[in-house]
């Protein structure tokens, strides 16, 4: 099962990096197609050590509509993260008072804790710098508004946490 | 009409990868740099690249352009986390005027410690 | 059209200087690390321009090789930052 789906991505990936049909002429370019399912076959049996260990989570298409759903939720924070560091830059006293706290989460699996991670990384005023064993973050702020960890987990990780919970649990 | 678009996005995009690499100039620590250099290139250079997709619509120029730009989003999060790990583990410490620094108090660095940055 | 594209390149242009700049002046090892990061994305849209302004699609396969090697290169030299080896 699991090479199974490591074919059909590897090979979904081939095709798009590629694109052997040409929509002009009407054509395909059988050989490039042909190449692309020999080194997709050999992708799936030499490197299937490496990939995920649940691989029916990839069928499960209830996680693509609430991907979907993830999208403008993260776009809308990633452009107030940007407007608010274009203030910070061009501001000629640079109102920073950056530290590092700590904030605690919920999610189980690792792939959403990485998700989690990027997310924060990209959204207003916060860097994450490490993950420990027990669910904790480490991140870097750069306007430290408290200190205290249940403060700061409300304001920077909950608004992310419900949906992602939908996406990868 | 699609090419009109096409560069105001390339504009906007552009513009915010200026403030990035504007950012990563003025801000004193390592750690503020990286916060304005990752935000704002990344999201500049997603903009660009939706640009692309829009000036040249679905062709494989525009597909090509959608692939490298989740490829950007997923990498450059993961490339700051671990350069900011990296940091904090060699002993950089946070800038002077710091608040606080829950990290140092908790975990040990695995080098002697240098001196305060 | 063609102006406009090219106050663009001369922006990107300052950008990868700016970086240059912090690469060279930097005072610690992992401030150069942040800003060859910085500036291999910026080469990323620098080459997603290039492919715009002269029609080539192969400038947009040199931008994704791009993107791929700066980001290998910088988990190594993170990993090297930590002091650790490269296979863990």
């Amino acid at each position: 099962m699991r090479r199974i789906t490591l074919f059909i991505v590897s090979f979904i990936t081939w095709y798009l990096l590629t694109w052997p049909y040409n929509f002009q002429t009407g054509k395909m370019d059988w050989q490039i197609f042909f190449v692309g399912l020999l080194f997709s076959l050999l992708a799936a049996v030499l490197f299937v050590e490496v990939f995920t260990r649940t691989p029916l989570k990839f069928f499960a298409l209830k996680r693509y509509f609430w991907a979907v759903c993830y999208i403008p939720v993260l776009f809308y924070y990633m452009l107030l993260a940007n407007l608010d560091v274009v203030y910070r830059v061009i501001h000629p006293k640079m109102p920073i008072r950056p530290g590092i706290v700590r904030v605690k989460t919920t999610l189980k699996s690792e792939s959403a804790k990485a998700a989690l991670a990027n997310s924060i990384t990209l959204t207003p005023g916060t860097l994450s710098v490490d993950i420990t064993e027990d669910n904790h973050l480490y991140i870097h702020w750069i306007n430290v508004k408290s200190t205290e960890e249940e403060e700061a987990t409300k304001s920077i990780v909950l608004r992310f946490e419900n949906i992602l919970k939908k996406i990868f649990d | 009409m699609n090419e009109v678009i096409g560069i105001v996005f390339f504009g906007i995009g552009v513009a915010f990868n200026f403030f990035g690499c504007l950012g990563l100039v003025r801000f004193p620590d390592i750690y503020n740099r990286l916060q304005a250099g990752t935000k704002c290139v990344t999201f500049g250079t997603i903009f660009i690249l939706l640009g692309v997709l829009i000036y040249s619509g679905f062709t494989s120029l525009g597909i090509k352009a959608v692939l490298c730009l989740v490829f950007i989003l997923l990498t450059s999060p993961t490339a700051a986390h671990a350069i900011s790990k990296g940091a904090h583990r060699s002993g950089v410490r946070l800038w002077k005027e710091s608040i606080i620094d829950r990290y140092r108090e908790e975990v040990k660095p695995v080098e002697g410690e240098k001196a305060d940055a | 059209m063609e102006t406009v594209l090219q106050v663009y390149f001369a922006v990107l242009f300052l950008c990868c200087f700016m970086c240059i700049y912090r690469i060279g002046r930097g005072p610690t090892a992992p401030d150069r690390t942040v800003a060859i990061d910085i500036l291999g994305i910026v080469v990323v849209g620098f080459c997603a321009l290039m492919a715009i302004i002269t029609g080539k699609d192969f400038y947009m396969n040199v931008a994704i090789t791009w993107a791929l090697l700066s980001f290998i290169g910088t988990i190594a030299l993170a990993k090297y930052l930590e002091g650790r080896g490269f296979d863990e």
